[in-house]
């Protein structure tokens, strides 16, 4: 690790001014993703801005007919919230699925958003509910929100604040393990709230989280498991590596779907 | 039995100092004035060196030296060595390349060292060695050891044609061939053992310090034989005489055989510590130790086994090919020969073996002993063809075993071992009960109706551990032998010291080796300590892998004890003034037969060290007694593993449902941990069949190199296991103990594959079988299922 300074603001305006201030720097929430990799000297922000002591920006919170995380809010803490458990309980299951009890334990909803780790859980969810990233500057839409592997929409000194998850009637993942890192090889969110229908997937697509058009248009008859019977997708702009071809992944997406709608519509 | 003697399962000593941090570890220690070494590492697998400038990397703040490899061959550093020797078919000895501890010319893996910084801390050293600037020109690497031959293949080392290490070869090639031109059925597999990475727990460290006074060198180190590498660092590099070094091998957290080896890093840290005048530490990251610790298995394989129409097997044939790396390491040469095709007869009575093994040079890491060595790559060979040559002529496969099962012994195998013991109808007939293989077939209709595919599959094991004794081990090229030494200090107040050569890591001596002690001289066990892993303070000893602690160093143990029994009785003789032939000594107690005079253990350890009672004339003071042990034999090990899967149809994911170990490792000394060394060794058996496996890209780049990539076993992905024992003897020791620690590792591969081949119906499947591989074979076999 090369040597850094660290801030602990408390508030969202003194991050958000060190942000500025620093050009270098980087925001730290649980750690788990920026940590290794300046341990690995692959990453050497010269500033670190730990959000922990920030105030307000813990908790599950129901807010009419959404529910709102804040942003440093920690997987394991999301994972047993009361109120997600009861109103949402198909999104609960996502930070319950993430990696080990360590990482559940430090790694947070913000983090996880902002880095957009192609086999991370929570961009499935983000994008499968539709729901809104509200920073400190403005509210941006999931659809709008993704823009690559490790790639978003959010501007240098952009703050995550809280993610707003709109209540979906069905909701459910389905998430296949990576063997040995235990991120998403592949992952599946489907959501119906009224009319839209939304599949979205993690951990296949060589850019990322992405919707899948023909399973959404197929399931708009009926939302059930035997509407995408037989149904698949394309192996092209799928991620292929050690651990799954393109193939098994595209596989796995169909697989997957029907597992989460199974479960959604139980 | 006591409740510390042999049989109990006493909790394990050491494992207070382990949960609660309080071990001491080689990075523990902390020396006045130490040094931070950090290595600069090849970023590519094969290069020459055009050059290297330490220059900018010297200036850098903390700095204390920037060392190359130019220097160590000035100062005359000796090579690292490969020490058991192999000839080829033709005679020739087998080709070591020269292995520099810091390349200077070229660099034949990624990895490889070519300069090290010394500097005050790890940060600075990491800062100055991003500064040192080598020009590489790189050239094409070979990793893929079927292709090490060929014409044209990359050629590694200068005069070592074809990247071709030996061709050797065991068995009788004629007998076999006419035996498969007999044979009314034939098995051919082509079988690839898969290169594991060892990932013990405790990552690779070493720390050395120079005292200018004496002109001694110490090495704390992370060795499962720490006598070993001062032999070989003060031998063969030539850092020191013997008696000049001391090696100290602390707590160490795992091996598996990963540590046996002689590495460069340390030899690095002994040169640097002296010229530096300063005690120099390196402690490998994760990341290093993926890319340096030498790997284990890798092999090749062509195999066939030749059976009768009543399914005798008459002949097993193997052409192996075995990567060995960019280097020979320390044993290197020994697994896939000596510990590897010598124990192609299984526990099957086969009349003719023929094996061939080329071991080749790659652009990789070294390979070396992994737990097991040699021996699961064997088992894995034999116990696929018997299983598919079953399948094949439609033979219960455990049926197809018992007809071939060694029924009396002892009994020679085609192949030098001579199995002294064992009982392979009784294990397979005890797993077969446990395993409820009866309602096998109910279950699988079961599965199906919830989309999945059940299987079984058998592993009837032989292992050859103890490895020993050592003249037979010399006559195979043993470059050391293989005996074990034990001295018995007993204290003036009865407590007692046990000095072993041999080195836990995990094992859990302290406990066993006390139980032993306990048992024999009826002390409590609290009263014994067993010291090991310091040079200065055990005279010379093997160390521990290949399950030899037990056969051979506790065999040790128990013959210094008879000597110190029979010295204490002459004590007692005296102390009791008594005739030396009417002492008995049972419980801890002396007794003189035929009266009620005694004396307890204490007084007799007292009486030996304040000498009132007899005269130096008479009795030499004190109690103190060593013993070198050589066995006669090696102990064969064996058992049957059970193992039955269900797989995911939709995604190919298998699921281990249910385990049965049945083993019989003679003499049990602590069950407790002896089942904790199966489940650590299945463990590693399934990991190897079901998820690890290291890969190298074509230029030589290792892809698994992190956790996130090289998958190891963890609790989630095992079952809990039925364990079950059987025991005979083995003849070969004075405990009949057999050796424990590898079993596992051993057996299950093949029980795994064996089993999900069962359930796909095809046996087109490599390990690692991951879910994607399992898939693409039920894809392959039935198109439309997997669709
Ligand atoms: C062993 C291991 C296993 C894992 N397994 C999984 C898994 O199964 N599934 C999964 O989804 N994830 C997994 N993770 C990742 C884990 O969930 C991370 O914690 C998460 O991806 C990042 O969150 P963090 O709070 O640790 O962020 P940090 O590492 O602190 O930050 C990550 C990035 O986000 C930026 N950032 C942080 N907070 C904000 C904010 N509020 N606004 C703007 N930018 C911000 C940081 O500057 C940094 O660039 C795993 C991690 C590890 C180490």
């Amino acid at each position: 690790m090369y040597n850094f300074t660290f801030h602990r603001p408390t508030t969202v305006r003194q991050a958000a001014g060190l942000l500025a201030r620093n050009p270098e720097a980087k925001l730290l929430a649980g750690g788990h993703s920026l940590i290794p990799v300046m341990k690995q000297r692959l990453a050497q922000p010269s500033a670190l801005i730990d959000l922990s002591l920030v105030e307000g920006l813990t908790g599950v919170e129901q807010k009419g007919r959404s529910i709102v995380i804040g942003a440093m809010t920690r997987h394991a803490d999301a994972a047993i919230s009361p109120v997600l458990q009861q109103a949402l309980p198909g999104l609960a299951a996502v930070p319950a699925a993430v990696g080990d009890p360590q990482v559940r334990n430090r790694g947070t909803i913000g983090g996880s958003v902002a880095n957009n780790d192609p086999n991370a859980d929570y961009p499935a969810a983000v994008l499968g509910l539709g729901a809104t990233i509200i920073t400190n500057k403005r509210r941006i839409a999931a659809d709008d929100f993704f823009t690559g592997m490790f790639s978003t929409a959010l501007e240098d000194g952009e703050i995550i604040v809280k993610i707003s998850f709109p209540i979906a009637k069905k909701a459910a993942y389905e998430k296949f393990k990576h063997p040995a890192s235990g991120f998403a090889l592949v992952g599946v969110f489907v959501s119906k709230r009224g009319a839209d229908i939304r599949v979205a997937v993690t951990g296949a697509g060589s850019n990322g989280v992405f919707r899948v058009k023909s399973f959404e248009e197929a399931l708009k008859k009926r939302f059930a498991a035997k509407s995408l019977e037989g149904m698949t997708i394309p192996a092209t702009g799928m991620n292929s590596d050690i651990h799954a071809s393109a193939e098994y992944r595209a596989h796995l997406v169909g697989v997957l779907a029907r597992r989460a709608l199974a479960k959604a519509t139980a | 039995m006591s409740a510390t003697g042999i049989g109990a399962a006493v909790r394990r000593k050491e494992d207070f100092r382990f949960v609660t941090g309080s071990g001491q570890y080689t990075d523990d220690v902390v020396r006045p004035g130490e040094t931070r070494a950090v290595f600069v590492r090849s970023p590519h697998a094969h290069a020459k060196i055009k050059s290297i400038d330490v220059g900018a990397a010297r200036k850098m703040p903390g700095v204390v030296d920037v060392l190359t490899g130019a220097q160590l061959a000035t100062d005359k550093i000796g090579n690292l060595i490969c020490g058991w020797m192999i000839h080829s078919k033709d005679g020739s000895p087998m080709k070591m390349a020269p292995h520099p501890a810091l390349a200077a010319a070229k660099v034949n893996c990624v990895g490889d060292a070519v300069a090290v910084v010394i500097a005050e801390t790890y940060e600075q050293g990491r800062d100055a060695a991003e500064k040192v600037k080598v020009d590489y020109d790189v050239l094409t690497a070979v990793v893929d050891p079927a292709k090490a031959q060929a014409p044209g293949a990359p050629q590694i080392h200068a005069d070592i044609a074809n990247n071709t290490i030996y061709q050797w070869h065991l068995g009788d090639a004629k007998a076999t061939a006419a035996a498969f031109a007999a044979a009314a059925h034939v098995t051919k597999l082509d079988i690839v053992n898969n290169r594991l990475v060892p990932n013990a727990m405790e990552p690779r460290a070493a720390l050395a310090e120079y005292d200018v006074g004496t002109d001694n060198l110490t090495l704390w180190n992370t060795s499962q034989n720490p006598h070993v590498a001062r032999l070989v660092i003060a031998a063969f590099v030539g850092m020191a005489p013997e008696h000049k070094l001391r090696v100290i091998a602390p707590d160490v957290g795992g091996g598996f055989g990963s540590k046996i080896f002689i590495y460069p890093e340390e030899v690095v840290c002994l040169w640097a510590a002296r010229k530096v005048r300063r005690p120099v530490k390196w402690t490998c990251d994760r990341s290093e130790a993926f890319l340096t610790d030498c790997h284990g298995r890798d092999h090749v394989t062509h195999a066939e086994l030749a059976l009768d129409a009543q399914g005798k097997i008459l002949a097993l044939r193997a052409k192996t090919i075995a990567n060995l790396g960019a280097y020979m390491s320390t044993f290197s040469s020994s697994v896939p020969t000596y510990l590897y095709a010598t124990l192609l007869s299984g526990q099957y009575d086969i009349p003719s073996i023929y094996c061939e093994v080329d071991a080749v040079y790659t652009n990789t890491a070294p390979v070396d002993a992994y737990r097991g060595a040699g021996r699961p790559e064997a088992t894995f060979v034999v116990e696929r063809l018997v299983e598919v040559a079953a399948r094949q002529m439609k033979i219960e496969p455990a049926d197809l075993r018992k007809r071939n099962f060694i029924k009396t012994f002892p009994h020679q195998t085609p192949v030098i071992m001579a199995y002294d013991a064992g009982d392979y109808h009784a294990s397979l007939k005890k797993a077969l009960e446990i395993a409820d293989v009866k309602g096998f077939a109910k279950r699988k209709r079961d599965a199906v109706r919830h989309g999945k595919l059940r299987g079984l599959g058998f592993s009837t094991y032989i292992e050859a551990c103890g490895i020993a004794p050592s003249q037979a081990v010399g006559s195979l090229g043993a470059g050391v032998g293989l005996w074990e030494s034990a001295e018995v200090r007993v204290n003036p107040t009865g407590s007692v010291e046990v000095l072993t050569g041999c080195h836990a890591h995990g094992q859990g001596h302290e406990t066993t080796f006390a139980q032993l002690v306990s048992e024999r001289l009826g002390i409590p066990f609290e009263n014994i300590s067993i010291v090991h892993g310091d040079t200065d303070k055990v005279q010379f000893g093997m160390g521990t892998y290949g399950s030899r602690s037990a056969a051979v160093g506790m065999s040790a143990i128990v013959k210094a004890l008879d000597k110190v029994e029979a010295k204490a009785k002459k004590v007692a003789a005296h102390l009791l003034e008594a005739a030396e032939g009417d002492i008995e000594f049972k419980d801890g107690k002396f007794t003189v037969a035929g009266t009620d005079k005694q004396a307890a253990w204490g007084d007799v350890a007292l009486n030996a060290y304040i000498a009132h009672k007899f005269t130096g004339q008479e009795l030499e003071p004190g109690l103190k007694e060593t013993s070198f042990y050589d066995p006669t034999n090696f102990t064969f090990p064996a058992g049957c593993h059970i193992c039955e899967v269900e797989v995911d149809i939709d995604t190919g994911k298998t699921d281990i449902v249910n385990w049965t170990a049945v083993d019989d490792f003679g003499t049990i000394i602590n069950p407790m941990i002896v089942e904790g060394q199966v489940h650590g060794g299945i463990a590693q058996g399934i990991g190897q069949a079901l998820l690890e496996g290291a890969v190298y890209d074509k230029s030589g780049q290792l892809v698994t190199g992190s956790m996130m990539d090289y998958t190891m076993p963890r609790a989630h992905d095992l079952p809990s296991f039925h364990v079950g024992m059987t025991e005979t003897k083995s003849p070969s020791n004075p405990l009949g103990v057999k050796g424990c620690g590898e079993a596992g590792a051993i057996a299950a591969p093949a029980a795994v594959i064996n089993a999900i081949t069962d359930a796909i119906g095809t046996e087109d499947l490599a390990m690692p079988a991951t879910a994607n591989a399992v898939w693409s074979a039920l894809k392959r076999a039935t198109p439309r299922q997997a669709a």
